[in-house]
């Protein structure tokens, strides 16, 4: 025990506050920011580790900063499915500041003290979220990050940049003060408490449609889960340079949207309750509904990063759909699809950024044959595309695995048929990119020999895709890591 | 009603009766005029009514003045009228005073910069500037800055 | 020596509720007296700083729901004047003196830069006054002595807004119209008393609830009560009574805008709940039928039209003056709940919005200050050329729009609370879009400051730290105070729950 687990949650948050200040403080000195934004990321992800060698898949007792309300704390705890999101957030913290360096250099772009002093700030409110122990605390910290990604989203100051963020800040304040809170505080009235609990603390407070209005409150005003309706903001919010958009809106930033999805499928409804009120009956078919409609949106995208986006919306809904199953499967294959679906959809958005640094193309149309003489970045696209479409040995598989299995538990057959059909899908709209790269030819005038873009915007995405692979051996560990969440009620 | 019950209910709140009509005189006189002096002569209208209110308060049927004899033999039998609300209006046209000075000063103060104290012509300038500054500044909402 | 020592101590302790007042009082006159003008402020800091750390003391002495009172003269109450000191008017006292001390550091470069320098000591002296009235209003225990102290301050008050004038000329309108307003205000007010003296015979306020409660309602006390709702609802600004608001605070002097927004309407509301909590019972019919059905509906206009209106301006400062007048509503809808929890948010609010709110003004005379006005289009990308003020700006604005964190957050959950608790579902949802729409203003400004390119030409330097320093002092309260609520919060809740106590919380 290097750092006792109470202290290290707290570090988890400062060190990335720290690096904020850090970067604002040495505005001006470029190499030193970034050196010591890159050590804080190291720092936050060792100390993550720490707290899971100390933990491994137990749950600590809350550390109770300060009382805000009577019986509502600011308090943190660690268990195993916020600490599976630490670790997925602060590991891939560290590859894409790497990344970020090289692609905000590489593509000269102004503000940079701005822009990682708010990234910093982004990564210190998810931990706080992963450690949130119950839902005021995760609430305040989904609400910096919400406005701790603003500036990024607007970061290139253009017209175009500001109406973005405009209707990423419009939705995701508005789901989340317009409903998700009055959800809050109805939990609160009800129930006295708002701690995460094994098994709910809903049961026995309320009854009949009123368990259903609630659930609609969560899940539209958790906005960061992109659920339809409320998915508008996350196509809008690929303004953002890539770096943002590979970290933050594929992973920190919908990652706790369907992690608090999933928080308050299993803590405050719990499991056995939402599948006994049927409650959730209704998000299952319209996370669904969401999955196949965004996938087919996404085809129509020629905008790679829109098509990723669109993408995105649908596997989130995976997550979600893994919670509406109610049973044990289920919430345990959403939860590891936060993992299995980061790693994917990072690489993909890196190697997109990749090909945007190295030749500013941003449509799928243009980037003929550009596969030849980008082989590692393609490379990486394809893996991460295969684990997205969930094909061994490639880490999608699993969840999407333990997904299908929920469904047959519950004997929802049309479920199974949405997740093979998107499946499908997902082949369709991502493997023509690859195709496209490979065997068109390359426009004339191009360079035909190897041009990759720089070392630190190539590389990055390379290790990704590497670690997809790795997670398919090691999803027996993972599903054996987060088991404790759905047992022992 | 009978007629004595009219008689009663008209002179015996005699003071409300004024006391109200001279309150609405003053509003009226405040909401209705343009003349920046004029308005605060109805204010000064309506506070007095409000002076009115307080002083006949006071009167007791029967009552003298509240003055106790200078060797202290208080007869009980001898009815005072009820000295306090008169103190307390002291204080209150003290008040009014106050701020009919205020009002006078600020008039001049008007006169100065904007060369007229009728509030029709005071409105017309207030708008040419506003419509001056949402020429450079662009429109706003919420009538007549 | 130790033994005297104690004993002056106490009585000094004794007289606290009597200095809260005097020192102030006793400030203005010494001000123009000693006429001099690099005296001038610092006499006026020392008096401030003074009256906050009385405001402290009694508030330690009366947190616990205990009850100060104070003789004047030592002519016992009802028929001398009394002052009492309670856990809501100790927490108004501690707003408002704290709202002062900070306001003069500030105001010190402000006024210098937006006043002639011979009304200084003048200017001064009135704000001692205007700070007197308010102090006096919300310490006393007699009624008719809230009228004289109301008076002392709107007097003060509209020559402070006139002062104005020297940057622009319509602030002398502004004034005029606000003695207008205010002085029917007071004399409806007046009058209202009047008619509780005549249906009750005393003044003392612990007396008039007794003797209100044994009595019951009658037709005087009805009306006593529509005259003193209308008479504060003017000085307060509820909705259809509040159009002198914009005006005043956006010509008059930056320093002067944020001590009122922050401080003269909440004072008024201070009054408001005294009267309709502990004076008149809260059990009588009319008086919770004007509550749900005209305050009520009033409140919700505001929050509404208010904001909208907010949300269209091109003038910073008119935006948050329209602002108040929204946020305003938040605080009579707490009141018109009736319950516990509604009036622990609106007390809550009444604070929390009036740090968040100096905060805001305090930024837009500081951008005053640097740019000569404060059009969005003339403080456009000043995010960059002054980051410190324009980040307390940020602060207070998700404050504003009450944001987790912040203390508008607090206030805002507690009222969303108060109507869950009250079943009044469709009352929460407007809470909440009501929020929204101020997500908007505030999104507005801040585009302005930080994604606008800065005007060709101007390169301000960052405002002094005379004024950074308590802006800034109170943009990290508008954090402190949202997470830690053992001050606000408990103070309200006791204050909350001495008023609904009804005259029995005057014991």
């Amino acid at each position: 025990m290097i750092v006792e687990t109470n202290t290290a949650i707290l570090l988890t948050m400062l060190i990335p506050a720290g690096a904020m200040v850090t970067n604002l403080v040495f505005r001006n000195r470029p190499d030193l920011r970034d050196g010591l934004t890159l050590a804080a990321a190291v720092a936050t992800f060792i100390t993550v580790l720490t707290i899971l060698s100390n933990v491994g898949n137990g749950t600590t007792e809350p550390l109770v900063m300060f009382e805000v309300f009577p019986g509502l704390d600011l308090a943190f705890n660690v268990e195993p499915l916020g600490l599976l999101f630490a670790i997925v957030a602060s590991g891939l913290w560290i590859i894409t500041h790497l990344y970020g360096i090289g692609y905000m250099r590489g593509n000269n772009e102004d503000n940079h003290p701005r822009f990682f002093a708010s990234f910093s700030l982004a990564i210190s409110a998810v931990m706080g979220i992963a450690f949130a122990s119950n839902m005021f605390t995760l609430f305040i910290f989904y609400e910096i990050l919400t406005l701790s990604t603003y500036p990024l989203v607007a970061h290139k100051g253009t017209p175009e940049a500001i109406r973005g963020a405009r209707t990423y800040l419009g939705i995701l304040l508005g789901t989340s003060i317009g409903l998700q809170l009055l959800a809050v505080i109805w939990t609160y009235s009800i129930t006295g408490t708002l701690d995460f609990t094994k098994g709910g603390i809903l049961e026995g407070h309320i009854a009949g449609p009123a368990v259903a209005v609630l659930l609609a409150l969560y899940a539209f005003g958790i906005g960061k889960a992109a659920l339809m309706p409320f998915h508008r903001w996350l196509p809008a919010a690929m303004v953002a340079p890539t770096p943002v958009s590979a970290l933050l809106h594929a992973v920190a930033v919908v990652k706790a949207g369907v992690f608090t999805m999933l928080k308050v499928g299993i803590y405050i409804f719990g499991i056995d309750f939402l599948a006994e009120s049927g409650a959730s009956e209704w998000l299952m078919w319209l996370a669904a509904y969401s999955i196949i409609a965004a996938s087919v949106v996404a085809m129509t995208k020629d905008n790679l990063k829109a098509r990723l986006a669109y993408s995105t919306i649908s596997q989130l809904s995976y997550i979600t759909l893994g919670m509406a199953l109610a049973t044990s499967m289920g919430a345990l294959g959403g939860g590891m699809h936060i993992a299995m679906h980061a790693m994917g959809k990072i690489t993909l958005f890196m190697a997109a950024g990749s090909i945007y640094v190295a030749t500013h193309k941003t449509n799928i149309s243009q980037m003929n044959g550009l596969g030849k003489i980008m082989p590692i970045t393609y490379g990486a696209f394809f893996i991460g595309a295969l684990s997205i479409i969930g094909l061994p040995p490639l880490g999608g598989s699993w969840s999407k695995w333990l997904l299908i299995v929920g469904a047959a538990d519950t004997q929802q057959w049309v479920m199974i048929g949405v997740l093979m059909a998107s499946s499908l899908l997902n082949v369709a709209y991502l493997l023509p990119i690859i195709g496209r790269g490979f065997f068109s030819p390359l426009p004339e005038g191009s360079p035909t020999k190897i041009s990759e873009s720089p070392l630190l915007v190539w590389l990055p995405p390379a290790i990704t895709a590497f670690g997809t692979i790795v997670l398919f051996f090691y999803a027996g560990t993972l599903q054996e890591f987060l088991s404790p969440i759905v047992s022992g009620n | 009603m009978g007629f004595e019950l009219t008689q009663e209910y008209i002179f015996g709140h005699l003071n409300y009766w004024l006391f109200s009509v001279l309150m609405m005189t003053g509003l009226y006189i405040v909401v209705a005029k343009g003349n920046l002096v004029k308005k605060i002569v109805g204010l000064n209208i309506f506070q007095t009514s409000v002076f009115m209110l307080y002083i006949s308060m006071g009167k007791v049927t029967g009552g003298t003045a509240p003055i106790f004899p200078l060797d202290m033999q208080i007869d009980p039998d001898v009815i005072y009228s009820n000295p306090l609300p008169h103190v307390l209006i002291l204080t209150a046209i003290v008040v009014g005073i106050a701020t009919t000075a205020l009002g006078l000063a600020l008039i001049v103060r008007i006169q100065e910069e904007f060369n007229t104290i009728e509030e029709d012509d005071i409105l017309k300038i207030e708008r040419a500037i506003t419509q001056a500054e949402n020429a450079i500044h662009g429109e706003s909402m919420g009538g007549p800055a | 020596m130790s033994v005297e020592s104690t004993h002056v101590a106490m009585t000094l302790n004794d007289h606290l509720p009597i200095l809260q007042v005097l020192v102030p009082l006793a400030t203005a006159p010494l001000i123009v007296l000693i006429g001099s003008r690099r005296l001038t402020w610092s006499l006026a800091f020392i008096a401030s700083a003074l009256s906050f750390v009385i405001a402290i003391l009694l508030l330690m002495q009366v947190i616990d729901g205990s009850v100060i009172s104070y003789q004047i003269g030592g002519w016992a109450p009802p028929l001398g004047i009394e002052y009492r000191v309670d856990a809501t008017n100790a927490f108004v006292l501690f707003l408002v003196t704290g709202i002062s001390t900070l306001v003069l550091p500030y105001a010190r470069e402000s006024v210098k830069s937006e006043i002639p320098a011979r009304h200084h000591t003048l200017f001064y002296a009135a704000f001692m006054l205007c700070l007197t009235g308010l102090l006096g209003v919300a310490i006393t225990g007699d009624a008719f002595n809230v009228f004289v102290f109301l008076e002392i301050s709107s007097l003060a008050t509209y020559v402070l807004i006139a002062q104005g004038s020297y940057r622009d000329k319509r602030a002398l309108t502004a004034a005029y119209d606000y003695l207008i307003m205010g002085t029917i205000g007071a004399t409806f007010f007046v009058i209202g008393l009047g008619m509780l003296y005549m249906a009750t015979g005393t003044l003392n306020m612990a007396d008039l609830a007794d003797r209100i409660a044994d009595q019951g309602a009658n037709r005087t006390v009805r009306a006593a009560f529509a005259f003193i709702v209308v008479g504060m609802g003017l000085k307060i600004a509820i909705y259809p009574l509040h159009l002198w608001l914009p005006r005043a605070y956006t010509f008059a002097p930056s320093a002067v805008t944020v001590f009122l927004a922050a401080t003269a309407t909440k004072v008024a509301i201070y009054v408001l709940l005294r009267f309709t909590f502990s004076i008149f019972q809260p059990a009588f019919m009319f008086e919770v039928n004007t509550l749900e059905f005209i305050i009520l509906p009033f409140a919700i206009l505001a929050m509404f039209a208010a904001s909208f209106i907010a949300i269209f301006q091109s003038d910073f400062k008119r935006m948050l003056a329209y602002s108040s007048i929204a946020q305003i509503g938040y605080m009579l809808l707490g009141i018109s709940l009736l319950t516990d929890t509604g009036l622990t948010a609106a007390i809550a609010h009444l604070f929390n919005h009036g740090i968040t709110k100096a905060t805001l003004f305090m930024g837009v005379g500081i951008l005053v200050l640097r740019s000569g006005g404060s059009f969005y289009n003339r403080i456009q990308g000043m995010g960059k050329t002054m980051p410190w003020t324009s980040a307390a700006i940020v602060i207070g604005g998700l404050s504003l729009i009450g944001v987790p964190g912040t203390a508008g957050f607090i206030s805002k959950w507690v009222l969303v609370e108060a109507t869950i608790e009250k079943g009044w579902w469709p009352i929460s949802i407007l809470i909440v879009l009501s929020s929204l729409l101020a997500v908007i203003y505030v999104w507005r400004v801040i585009e302005v400051l930080y994604l606008k390119a800065p005007l060709a030409g101007t390169n301000y330097k960052e405002a002094p730290l005379t004024m950074l320093i308590p802006m800034w002092i109170l943009a990290l309260a508008c954090i402190y105070f949202g997470f830690a609520t053992d001050v606000t919060l408990t103070a309200s809740r006791a204050a909350a729950q001495g008023l609904l106590a009804g005259s029995a919380g005057m014991m």
